[in-house]
């Protein structure tokens, strides 16, 4: 290589390290902003913002899920495991809103620390499988006809 | 095959579809730009090379 | 060190030819892998426990996100190549490939939508996936803005190649968005360093498409880079010899 051209790479790639160190720093100043939700243990220790509105975001509680008989209104827990925070909500629900599914819910809190939400959006996991292999890993956590368990980790 | 429940999509039709008819449109679309492009310039360099030696 | 297939690639002529001679070839290998993988997808592939039917999207979803990162990691090369070696060929491989990385950013930005609406509930959300991946298509338009701005071309070149070099600190923010912060996105399927969480049935239709697109690409970028060589060096002896009727056989300049 050239001297010329052995000059122009190393400008070159001090221009990709400083640009990306700069870039580095202001995702490092901004992450908090950059963060979607907020997770229930957080909200419990006191570290959202009780005077403005934010997201949440975890699990719904295996059979917390009341709805009301004469409207859309729904009550839940959302939960990481941890701990875990009352939801109410009005309105249409998402396809994929179930007991131990991801939701992230917008709304605010109340002095009571309940969540109330004006939004609710479905969070889906990374994993893709048909139904027979899905029936077959449930049975399979379950402990009844293992032999069938191996189709969805092939 | 049953031809209703695969238009269907399991109700999901009406974003399975789309999304599959756009990507279709978009990359034809930009296969047919660049073919259409360089036979219009072949045509216009080989008319200026005519021309410069009339 | 020998470089003398590289020197030879850096020669607008020869690129042109070589390029001329393996677009047929890509056009129908792309053509098959497309159609294999979209009919594999929509039709053979087995349903997602969950989404049901929806999840078909990921098909062309997942390739075109992946190639809307590519292709600008494949421009910040060819930048790398204008900027140091002065290669010509790249600048046009560079602006070739911009139209393509802003189609495969919109499309990715515009399926990932119809998925969003009936799955999570909304069609757009800021989060940071999204954002950064929305960043990207103005990275594209701007890279495209600015190569029409500038007048003479090897000009326009180097300053695509700075942006190109620059935008793309972009890509791992991109990639890494969904580990790094809290996002409505889910994580990675296919290329998280232990097994995919997809079961093969999915999976291959999904490399396939993937394939599918790469080799379109492949396409479309040698396409379009013979235009610009074309407009380029319109004013050299080979383009001229080339286009006269005389040269019916075209396919050998």
């Amino acid at each position: 290589m050239t001297p010329r051209r052995k000059k122009r790479l190393t400008l070159v790639g001090l221009l990709v390290l400083g640009v990306g160190g700069a870039a580095a720093l202001l995702l490092a100043a901004f992450s908090e902003n950059l963060v979607y939700f907020h997770s229930p243990s957080e909200v419990v220790e006191g570290g959202v913002p009780m005077d403005r509105k934010f997201r949440i975001g975890g699990l719904v509680a295996e059979d917390s899920v009341r709805r009301d008989d004469d409207s859309l209104g729904v009550r839940f827990r959302i939960t990481d495991t941890a701990e875990a925070v009352s939801v109410q909500y009005e309105g249409v629900l998402p396809d994929l809103f179930r007991e131990g599914q991801g939701v992230v819910a917008d709304g605010h809190l109340t002095a009571d620390n309940v969540f109330v939400a004006e939004r609710v959006l479905a969070k889906h996991d990374e994993n893709y499988m048909p139904p027979e292999a899905a029936e077959a890993l449930e049975r399979a956590k379950t402990g009844y006809a293992p032999e069938s368990g191996t189709i969805a980790e092939q | 095959m049953d031809w209703q429940s695969f238009l269907a999509m399991g109700g999901y039709a009406a974003f399975v579809w789309p999304s599959y008819a756009l990507v279709l449109i978009v990359l034809i679309a930009n296969a047919v730009i660049p073919h259409r492009r360089e036979r219009a310039l072949r045509e216009r360099i080989a008319r200026r090379t005519t021309g410069n030696r009339r | 060190m020998n470089l003398v297939w590289f020197h030879k690639l850096g020669s607008p002529k020869y690129f042109y030819a070589l390029a001329l001679r393996l677009t047929p070839w890509l056009g129908g290998l792309s053509f098959v892998l497309l159609a294999l993988g979209l009919y594999w997808g929509l039709v053979v592939a087995p349903p997602d426990y969950q989404q049901g039917e929806s999840y078909r999207i990921i098909f062309v979803h997942v390739p075109s996100a992946w190639m809307s990162m590519f292709t600008w990691m494949f421009m910040a090369f060819c930048g790398l190549l204008v900027l140091v070696w002065r290669m010509k060929v790249a600048a046009s491989l560079m602006r070739a490939a911009a139209p393509l990385g802003a189609s495969f950013t919109f499309l990715a930005l515009v399926t990932g939508s119809l998925w969003g609406k009936p799955m999570w509930g909304a069609y757009w959300v800021w989060d940071a996936r999204l954002t950064s991946e929305l960043i990207l298509l103005f990275l594209y338009l701007g890279f495209m803005a600015l190569q029409s701005a500038i007048e003479q071309r090897e000009a326009a070149g180097r300053a695509g190649a700075v942006l190109a070099l620059v935008g793309v600190i972009n890509i791992p923010i991109i990639h890494f968005s969904v580990e790094w912060w809290n996002t409505l996105h889910q994580g990675a399927t296919i290329t998280k360093f232990d097994s995919p969480s997809m079961p093969v049935e999915m999976l291959l239709p999904l490399l396939v498409s993937a394939a599918g697109f790469m080799a379109y690409f492949a396409t479309v970028v040698l396409k379009r880079a013979r235009c610009d060589i074309l407009e380029g060096q319109a004013a050299s002896g080979w383009v001229r010899e080339w286009a006269t009727p005389a040269a019916t056989d075209h396919r050998n300049p």
